[in-house]
């Protein structure tokens, strides 16, 4: 029982992570109507960047705010040079002008730090258990990850429903002539929000980089699965990606952990070992497949935005 | 008659020349061109199925390695239980991969836009995951072919020239059958619906069915693209449906300029042959590649086909006439 709580956690807290990913992905294209492939890159870079500032400086937290930042910088920088003219063209175009911005960045990547990956150790006070329940231990980094990506949530809600910022953000999403006749710098505004969504990334990927090896070509499995999230969500819906995040990080994960015993139960041993792997990797793309037959457009798709 | 220009010029002077390399390089021993080219052409083939979708078609599909990768390990999966026939490994590769388009057509084409970019993707690399997965057949580490494709006596795979023309014959083939198609009744209808989806439906087209039955014969098509690539290498490994290959198709169909009949053949061209000389000058090749395919989409929007176009127009317009 313990272990299925643990695993339920396991699943929260990866799901919670993918949603830092999504957000920002559906928030650049719910406002600027860019599907932006190269957001992968910025959950590598912000990865890069902690391992490094962590080194440098020889403090974790000092590190991780030092890369949240710079993520911050190269994201807005990217937008300046990059997006800026890809907005209002066709949606291939951004397919392929972000794919041959993947291949820029991993290449720099390589060019800079080698092609071996590198490790980002967690400090002593992040590498022990905590009790969250009576008789029940979880690891402290884990549950960590869980409380940080919450509260996040619950900051962009805020700034996005409560604040002037929030307030310029959706109505340059529903018209972005009026919102710049208006006298608002729309060009300013889309740079920070596109810096927004560069820094959600980073977050990620430095929250994960002690967990996995940061490594070239780490964002990009993981922005496959922030795709199937937006989907499934629908495109736009910052509610709709948190709620599909966490469905999909924890079928994702229990998948994983009782798939293949589960089908022991209906298939031989030796198919129950083949087929388990396989079939738990591509549980969730089946998940989007249903949710796409049900509804289209998805679950809570932003409809009239 | 119609008046040749100057794209006409160059597609056939690339087709003639695509036809007389195995000459060129049996006259100069340079086998390492025959072997590029065959994947060139190889490739060229998988470009212009995804051009007869994304170029005429609209569908934007980002999952098109898929069907290589079917292909493929349909031909390496047979050989590895010891089925050798061609007779018995291509039209399973091609069944394969037309069911596979058949299921992921029904499904992603219920969405449209950008759904439909991420949806393609994401069922592709479901059928990555699913064939990394086969430990029977190497997993991770991927399948290698200790045998050719068999077919009747003088055929032999395993004769690059032979190969090299088999190849190049079915990419005219296909060229042509592409060309014959969207100048049918079926191909107005497919570009009908690029341009206007409802009101195609509203004039009575079940554009749905039409987009699905092009769908299925782009796959199909790359699929036998994916049985050739498994024969020019002798090995399958799930690296041939990773998505950045589908990546690299999109850039084959677009560098070369869409719905063309032969643009799909010039990107394949340009770009392996780019990839090939830019890694000759440095190792990190992709550095400069990127930034180049970010130029052409700014600025190059017609890709090779237009620019072949316009600078046609240009020398015409000078002449004036």
């Amino acid at each position: 029982m313990t272990l299925f709580i643990e695993q339920c956690l396991n699943g929260l807290q990866f799901g919670l992570l993918l949603f830092l990913l999504a957000a920002g992905l559906t928030l650049v294209f719910g406002i600027m109507d860019l599907v932006n492939l190269a957001h992968g890159s910025l959950y590598m870079i912000g990865a890069y960047f902690a391992a490094t500032f962590a080194d440098w400086t020889g403090s974790f937290l000092l590190g991780a705010v030092l890369a949240l930042g710079a993520t911050l910088l190269v994201g807005m920088a990217v937008e300046v040079v990059v997006m800026r003219r890809l907005y209002g063209r066709d949606h291939l175009d951004h397919v392929l002008g972000t794919f041959g911005l993947i291949l820029f960045f991993n290449e720099a990547v390589r060019l800079i730090w080698g092609a071996e990956g590198l490790s980002l150790p967690l400090p002593s006070w992040l590498n022990t258990a905590v009790r969250i329940l009576p008789g029940f231990d979880y690891s402290a980094y884990k549950f960590s990850i869980i409380v940080v990506t919450l509260a996040v949530a619950a900051f962009l809600y805020v700034l996005v429903m409560r604040t002037r910022v929030g307030m310029l953000i959706r109505a340059g999403a529903s018209n972005r002539e009026m919102v710049g006749a208006l006298g608002v710098n729309i060009k300013l505004l889309y740079t920070l929000v596109f810096g927004l969504g560069a820094a959600l990334a980073g977050l990620a990927g430095l929250m994960q980089a002690p967990i996995l090896t940061v490594q070239i070509g780490m964002g990009e499995n993981i922005l496959i699965l922030a795709f199937v999230i937006t989907v499934i969500g629908g495109i736009g819906s910052v509610r709709g990606a948190l709620i599909a995040a966490i469905f999909v990080g924890v079928v994702d994960t229990l998948g994983r952990a009782y798939l293949p015993e589960l089908l022991r139960l209906v298939l031989s041993t030796n198919a129950a070992a083949t087929a388990g792997p396989a079939l738990s990797s591509m549980l969730i793309y089946l998940l989007m497949a249903v949710v796409l037959v049900v509804k289209p457009e998805g679950m809570f798709s932003a409809g009239g935005k | 008659m119609r008046r040749v220009s100057l794209h006409d010029v160059a597609a056939a002077a690339l087709l003639l020349a695509l036809a007389l390399l195995p000459l060129y390089t049996q006259l100069t021993g340079n086998f390492f061109l025959l072997t590029l080219f065959t994947r060139i052409v190889i490739l060229a083939l998988a470009a212009v199925s995804l051009n007869l979708i994304l170029g005429y078609g609209g569908m934007m599909s980002f999952g098109h390695a898929a069907y290589l990768g079917i292909g493929g390990y349909a031909v390496g999966m047979l050989a590895y239980e010891h089925v050798y026939s061609g007779f018995v490994q291509w039209p399973v590769a091609l069944a394969a991969s037309a069911l596979f388009a058949l299921v992921i057509g029904a499904l992603s084409l219920r969405t449209r836009g950008v759904y439909f970019i991420m949806i393609t993707l994401a069922f592709a690399q479901m059928a990555y995951y699913l064939i990394a997965g086969l430990a029977r057949y190497g997993g991770d580490d991927g399948l290698t072919i200790q045998k050719r494709s068999q077919f009747f006596a003088p055929i032999d795979l395993s004769d690059k020239t032979q190969f090299y023309y088999i190849c190049l014959l079915l990419l005219y083939g296909a060229i042509y059958l592409v060309w014959r198609l969207v100048n049918s009744r079926f191909g107005m209808v497919i570009q009908g619906a690029r341009s206007n989806d409802i009101r195609m439906r509203a004039i009575g087209f079940p554009t749905y069915r039409y987009k699905l039955a092009c769908f299925v014969i782009a796959g199909t098509l790359c699929g036998l693209s994916g049985a050739l690539l498994a024969n020019q290498a002798d090995f399958v490994s799930p690296a041939m449906l990773y998505w950045t290959r589908s990546g690299d198709l999109i850039i084959m169909v677009v560098l070369g300029g869409m719905a063309s009949p032969v643009g799909a053949l010039f990107g394949a061209v340009a770009l392996l042959v780019l990839e090939e000389a830019l890694s000759g000058i440095t190792e990190y090749w992709q550095i400069i590649l990127g930034p180049l395919l970010l130029l052409v989409v700014l600025f190059a929007r017609g890709g090779i086909d237009g620019l072949l176009r316009t600078l046609g127009g240009k020398v015409r317009a000078k002449a004036g006439t």
